[in-house]
């Protein structure tokens, strides 16, 4: 009696623990909502769409913030994905086995590094570089809208680039675990039948091809919310362009760039709202992820057997 | 070209593809940590470690405010995240299978993933705004709340590890479930906890977008909690956009001061994983 009691006791008290998790969730939400809501009754839908920032004539458009971040990230996707997908090809495919563990600690190590420290080194190291190469690029080229403007190095493709630096570790561990968890049956039946190695690993990729794309998806979820280093080489200001020349901002950029400076209510609350619209799209970006890569894992215990693709079969049959 | 050669061929091309990829992933990382090797051992001195910032202007000076600031910082955020953290993670691991763990496993991976600036906009409304004032317990706090997703899982995957024999048996001596956790089940799974911690507070300790709207910065000597503190990160954030070059030389040291710090966190994490690895093998 006396023990049920005291076990009660011990869920409830744990529990209450574990419910404060939940609360700091919602309470974020809440609090990103509350302090927002002078800008989200002055400005409505036409803040989304808005291209004017004018903090002195309290005017405020997020469509080039929204717009920066989802360019950056994509860019930044476009760069990763076929890098992160290959380091995760050779370590749980190619690689010889000693080989595994210190490649697979290394390419964590980039994710590990703050990201000041990529910004430090991006306005030191990496936009003298990327001026340069914007210098070299044949003229016809720079006819093209993807290439107009001043070769400033700050911009888009710097901003592109650090960012793809910095998700390489993220897709490249989910999509490792992934590839080691496809059944070796599926490899071995495409032997079987005659494949070449690369074959093969279409075959394991075709198993996984899920939770790769949650792989996929979490580096994205990353792009999207990443700060201090996409500040400090993009270049900051509010634009739409194609160009990877232009200097453009990001919804993180200006709320850590300008949160400081906002004087009047209004100037933080447009700010914040920039700032619920971030955890919104990266709550469901995560959530899409970790359902991609959690129905994969699911589907595939690490067993020999009857592949469960033939089971499914037979149930349709 | 014959069909089967056409294949191996791909084959091969496609194989070497991916030892490029692993190449020009490992290329950044290496220029990285080089320049901050090379730029920031160069601008070490016996002043950064106990110089406070120079005015505008003058040269020298050091980071040393900064360095104690970051050890405050991170001090507070352990001090909140760690019990949070830990006893949530022994609820999720006594009762892995019940709705409401399923969902606070839900909203721990959803924390993770939500931005580290968002988390300083949360910190801000909830601490800097009612007195009015930037503070290292907000700068605290935001560093908190991103260590406590981290601390959970660890907490949880680890305390999973303890083999089922242990807790049964210590049930079935007639301990009740707090002292079973308490006394048998947690101290056993404890080196693994701290574990988890120390990755945790490598993770946040190069944290830069939360602090700068919570702990601000600070040019001064200051330990007050009440106060605006100085970090390294937002020194070297301060220093790095500023038009100085003593200031960009003292970046780089505080950038290398930052690497050295995290490295030798998680390699002593990883040491430490090994050896529990080690130790639970049957």
């Amino acid at each position: 009696m006396q023990r049920s009691a005291d076990d009660r006791l011990f869920r409830l008290m744990t529990g209450a623990f574990a419910a404060l998790v939940l609360v700091i969730v919602i309470g974020i939400g809440y609090e990103l909502w509350a302090q927002s809501v002078l800008s989200i009754q002055k400005f409505g839908w036409s803040f989304w769409t808005g291209r004017t920032w004018d903090p002195v004539a309290g005017d405020f458009g997020a469509l080039p913030f929204i717009w920066g971040t989802i360019y950056s990230s994509l860019l930044a996707l476009i760069l990763s994905t076929p890098i992160a997908l290959g380091i995760a090809i050779f370590i749980s495919e190619l690689s010889p086995r000693s080989l595994r563990q210190p490649l697979g600690y290394l390419t964590e190590l980039l994710a590990a590094i703050p990201s000041i420290v990529y910004g430090l080194w991006g306005i030191f190291v990496l936009v003298p570089i990327v001026r340069k190469a914007e210098i070299l690029l044949p003229d016809p080229l720079r006819k093209l809208p993807l290439f107009s403007g001043a070769p400033l190095g700050v911009g888009m493709g710097a901003a592109g680039l650090i960012l793809a630096i910095m998700v390489v570790p993220y897709t490249s561990s989910v999509a490792r675990e992934i590839l080691k968890n496809v059944p070796v049956a599926q490899r071995e039946a495409a032997y079987a039948l005659g494949s070449t190695r690369w074959e093969a690993i279409k075959v394991a990729i075709g198993y996984g091809k899920t939770g790769i794309i949650g792989a996929i998806m979490l580096g994205l979820g990353r792009a999207l919310g990443e700060t201090m280093a996409v500040t400090m080489v993009i270049g900051n200001a509010p634009q739409v362009s194609l160009s990877l020349y232009a200097p453009q901002y990001t919804m993180a950029a200006v709320i850590a760039n300008e949160f400081t400076e906002a004087a009047e209510e209004l100037y933080l609350h447009a700010l914040i709202e920039i700032g619920l619209l971030l955890f919104v799209i990266t709550i469901v970006v995560n959530i899409l992820s970790r359902l991609l890569i959690w129905s994969t894992r699911r589907r595939a215990p690490n067993v020999v057997a009857v592949p469960p693709v033939v089971e499914e079969e037979e149930a349709a049959a | 070209m014959t069909y089967a050669v056409r294949r191996r061929t791909i084959s091969k091309v496609a194989e070497s593809l991916c030892a490029v990829a692993v190449v020009l992933a490992l290329l950044p990382l290496v220029l990285i940590l080089g320049y901050v090797i090379a730029h920031g051992l160069t601008a070490l001195n016996w002043a950064f470690f106990t110089q406070t910032p120079k005015p505008v202007g003058e040269t020298g000076g050091g980071m040393a405010n900064a360095i104690v600031g970051t050890l405050v910082l991170i001090g507070l955020a352990a001090l909140f995240a760690v019990p949070v953290g830990c006893i949530c993670g022994i609820h999720l691991a006594e009762y892995p299978t019940s709705r409401f763990s399923a969902l606070v496993r839900f909203a721990a991976d959803v924390l993770n993933g939500v931005p580290s600036i968002v988390i300083g906009i949360f910190a801000y409304g909830i601490v800097v705004l009612p007195v009015k004032r930037f503070s290292a317990l907000a700068g605290g706090v935001a560093l908190g709340l991103l260590m406590i997703p981290i601390v959970v899982r660890t907490t949880e995957e680890l305390l999973r590890l303890v083999p089922p024999g242990l807790r049964e048996g210590a049930l079935a001596l007639g301990a009740t479930r707090t002292r079973a956790v308490f006394t048998v089940i947690v101290p056993s799974a404890l080196p693994g906890i701290m574990t988890g911690v120390l990755v945790a507070t490598a993770r946040v300790a190069g944290e830069t977008a939360p602090l700068l709207f919570t702990s601000f910065n600070n040019h001064f000597w200051s330990t007050s909690l009440m106060q605006p503190i100085a970090s390294l990160t937002v020194q070297v954030f301060t220093y790095a956009i500023s038009p100085y070059e003593d200031w960009h030389r003292q970046a780089w040291a505080g950038a290398f001061l930052l690497v050295m710090i995290i490295l030798a966190l998680s390699i002593v994490a990883r040491l430490a994983i090994r050896g529990l690895e080690r130790m639970n093998r049957p």
